[in-house]
């Protein structure tokens, strides 16, 4: 008879205390200091800004060259914002992933694994650059740039915060909508420029996929602009409130369908699960990508992690109420200004504190995104257009012209949207209660199965 | 053989012809499909195999009688119990030994862990064919449970060489049947889990529901056995109409496949009986270790097998189906002729007449329902 003995219990050794505060100096540090940078240099950058502290110091001259060098800094820092945002939160995904499917995820590049996106960035970096011979060359190099481009331009009007913002255009949400489009050229332009078959399915899948789910997208934009009465990211922030039921998407019932019909178009738009068929691996390799490697591929992948942050920005201006304060109103701030150059020191906060529900916001919807990722499979083709032609598209609509109905109706009696607003948010609330009732009830229900956060 | 298949595809010039593997994540390796496609949807796809060719039947005529046990791992390295048992029976029936209770029992116990073990595998690369990551790492998790229990029976994980002819390598290890027992009471509640997360999810069901229908006849006439033939609505199980070993004395269904999503014979159903199979098996693993008589585990077996000139047939349900050996005999110690027929070979072979009109994402949903395992397929 085979003996058993026990396997001797694995003693797991502690991280280094060093290596510990190093990682939480960066976690930490990191984003503090793109975000404290974004708070102190969008607002000083501005061309009041400038145009008054130019006449103060007398170069009234050099405006042009001043303008060049404001732009240049926010650049870097808007474009390494959305780089170091997506870097992160790929070590957060798969640290979720590694969670949701009971295995640790990476653990191995500092506390928790959390420079493994800085590890994999100089990996990807080192590699070999491959062109495949018989590829259009010009084309495949250029691909991930269009990419890059499409991603990176959003972020010229997604507001951080109160009067965090590079420029509030006035055409803002239909700018967003504009310059992602280039995301399907380049993506196109990679399938077709790749000359492998897998390449060219992903390519093509990926275009009819974003094209199409524009259009609910763009129709449910509708209904906060309709709401809001401007296009400007600003401007529809400034519309809604603080609180949950002063936000459009409980102000209004076809705002909160609206809402859920953006999200889903919004994550076809970004090739995310259910919608990842552009690069279904037990499909099409990796589709578009296929051919890639090194720092291109970086790049695609940059786009597309970073990509979470735009929909969830954009999701959370339009309808989750943007960086609007709780009991503090827009108005009041601006009134905290004061007359000179530099704004007062209590705007400062009220700012930073925009920023925090701003991004606190954001990054619970960035969760619910990964969650998505991994739980559901993926549908297929067929059911993809099915989905945004059949049931997105005319719900969209119809969302849109009740709205304007809705809006009417407010005119009249304006206490319709209080009472809608604080109904829909008692709804949702309770919603979300019988949600993680349910996932508790499913903990419960696996024999041997608990909590458990040890190795985290 | 690619101008043979190129024949075969006919294609016209305005199709694409996609080889749809090896080198391809949901073949890895081990298989090629040459794909006809227009767009997306398929003009047909006609399965190239060979890829993992052993030459397995041969070696049991090199091999002497007990030398071929380890090797009838490699048939099946994903549910290698069966492939042991199916090959012991026949040995057992050509030099006319009976197998102690004890065997039969510990038999039983070992191969329904073991289908567990191998319909964990199926219905979770499944779940990553269609597209969710998540579901194959909960059933690889169970399955390491599994095959916990297995080592502690036998000592190997993957490639078991537990059954001998004429019974099994060792008796139960103390404590097993607790740890058994244990387990069982977890993986019940864990199966209503994973409908949850994937069996219901109406994603998953819509790619499945109604894609890839085979019917009764055409499950018959293609020579499908196991899960995939039940999925077709034919009400056959080797365990249950031609018993062997010690399965008269259990109680169980036949999961068959009734079309509850869609069509009878469709992905989805052939996909559900295998975790209502699951379910099942649990249900034998408890019976068969609450009725487990003492006694020998093993029969008096010479050192040197030399059965008398002749031949012996032996059937199985293994996890893919019907399994069968036939060992010919010349007298010698040596087997004449050793032919194991697979189940993953025919169901290969329906692929190509199932494929016309699907979309190239059903194709992968078509091959992860059939449950076709790559050395099952070449031997």
């Amino acid at each position: 008879m085979p003996v058993n003995t026990p396997p001797v219990p694995y003693q797991p050794k502690s991280t280094p205390k060093v290596i510990v505060a190093v990682t939480l100096a960066a976690a930490v540090g990191i984003p503090a200091l793109l975000l404290g940078l974004i708070l102190l240099l969008t607002p000083i950058l501005q061309p009041a800004t400038i145009d008054a502290a130019l006449a103060a110091a007398g170069l009234e001259g050099h405006r042009t060259a001043a303008y060049v060098g404001a732009l240049a800094v926010l650049a870097l820092l808007m474009v390494n914002f959305g780089a170091i945002f997506s870097g992160v939160i790929s070590w957060y995904e798969r640290r979720i992933a590694g969670r949701m499917q009971s295995r640790i995820g990476p653990n191995r590049a500092g506390f928790a694994g959390f420079f493994v996106w800085i590890a994999d960035a100089v990996k990807l970096l080192l590699k070999e650059d491959l062109v495949p011979a018989e590829a259009d060359s010009v084309l495949f190099r250029a691909a991930p740039y269009f990419v890059l481009v499409g991603f990176a331009l959003t972020f010229v009007v997604l507001p951080f915060g109160h009067s965090l913002v590079v420029a509030d255009l006035n055409v803002g949400i239909f700018y967003v909508t504009s310059v992602t489009a280039l995301v399907v050229v380049g993506i196109l332009i990679s399938g077709w420029s790749s000359n492998s078959k897998w390449a060219l399915f992903g390519g093509m899948r990926s275009a009819a996929q974003v094209i199409s789910y524009e259009i609910p997208a763009g129709v449910a934009i509708f209904i906060p602009v309709a709401m809001a009465g401007t296009l400007s990211m600003q401007g529809i922030i400034r519309a809604q409130g603080g609180l949950p039921w002063e936000w459009f998407v409980f102000r209004n019932p076809a705002a909160f369908i609206a809402f859920f019909i953006l999200f889903t178009s919004q994550l076809a738009e970004a090739n995310r699960t259910p919608f990842d068929l552009p690069e279904a691996e037990s499909e099409l390799v990796a589709g578009y990508l296929s051919e890639y490697s090194g720092f291109r591929f970086a790049l695609f992948f940059l786009a597309e992690w970073g990509n979470i942050w735009v929909l969830s920005a954009v999701a959370t201006t339009l309808f989750l109420g943007g960086w609007q304060i709780p009991f503090v109103s827009a108005e009041y701030v601006d009134g905290l200004r004061g007359s000179g150059i530099l704004p007062a020191a209590a705007w400062w906060g009220w700012n930073a504190v925009s920023m925090v529900v701003f991004v606190l916001k954001a990054i619970v919807l960035s969760n619910v995104v990964v969650w998505l990722r991994w739980t559901l499979p993926r549908i297929r083709v067929d059911q993809m257009m099915a989905l945004c032609w059949k049931y997105l598209v005319p719900g969209a609509f119809a969302c849109f012209v009740f709205t304007l109905f809705w809006e009417l109706a407010v005119g009249v009696a304006p206490g319709v949207e209080v009472v809608t607003g604080v109904g829909l948010t008692v709804f949702a609330t309770v919603l979300a209660l019988l949600f993680f009732r349910r996932v508790r009830l499913n903990i419960q229900a696996v024999q041997g199965d608990k909590f458990d956060l040890s190795n985290w | 053989m690619e101008k043979l298949i190129l024949r075969r595809v006919g294609n016209t010039g305005e199709e694409m012809l996609l080889n749809f593997g090896p080198q391809h994540p949901s073949t890895h390796g081990v298989i090629n499909f040459l794909v006809d496609t227009d767009g997306e949807v398929m003009k047909r796809a006609v399965p190239d195999v060979g890829y993992l060719h052993r030459s397995l039947e041969k070696i049991g005529e090199i091999t002497g009688y007990p030398g071929f046990m380890p090797y009838t791992d490699r048939i099946d390295y994903v549910a290698a119990m069966f492939a042991n048992e199916g090959y012991a029976i026949a040995v057992e029936k050509l030099i006319k030994v009976e197998v102690p209770p004890r065997a039969q029992w510990l038999r039983a116990i070992s191969c329904e862990l073991c289908r567990i073990a191998s319909h964990l595998v199926s219905t979770g690369t499944m779940a990553t064919d269609i597209g969710a990551s998540t579901p194959l790492v909960h059933a690889l998790r169970e399955r390491e449970r599994v095959n916990d229990l297995i080592e502690a029976l036998c000592g190997a994980r993957l490639t078991y060489n537990y059954h001998r002819i004429g019974g099994v390598a060792f008796d139960m290890p103390a404590g097993w049947r607790d740890k058994v027992l244990a387990f069982l009471d977890h993986f019940d509640t864990m199966l209503v889990e994973f409908d949850r997360l994937l069996s219901f999810n109406s994603i998953y069901v819509k790619r499945l529901a109604n894609v890839a229908v085979i019917t009764k006849e055409q499950a018959v006439d293609y020579g499908l056995v196991g899960p995939n033939l039940r999925g077709s609505g034919m009400d056959w199980d080797v365990r249950r109409d031609v018993p062997y070993g010690a399965y008269p004395n259990f109680k169980f269904e036949v999961p068959v496949g009734r079309g509850s999503r869609g069509t009878v014979g469709d992905t989805f159903d052939r996909y559900y009986v295998r975790v209502l199979e699951m379910k099942q098996s649990s249900q034998i693993v408890r019976q068969a270790l609450d009725s487990i008589p003492d006694g020998e585990f093993m029969a008096k077996v010479p050192r040197k097998i030399k059965p008398e000139a002749g031949e012996a047939f032996s059937r199985v349900e293994s996890a893919r189906g019907e399994m069968a050996y036939y060992v010919v005999s010349d007298g010698t110690d040596k087997a004449y002729r050793v032919r194991a027929r697979t189940g993953s070979y025919m169901a290969m072979g329906i692929i190509e007449d199932i494929s016309p009109g699907l979309m190239v994402a059903d194709l992968v949903a078509l091959i992860a329902s059939l449950d076709v395992v790559a050395p099952e397929i070449d031997r």
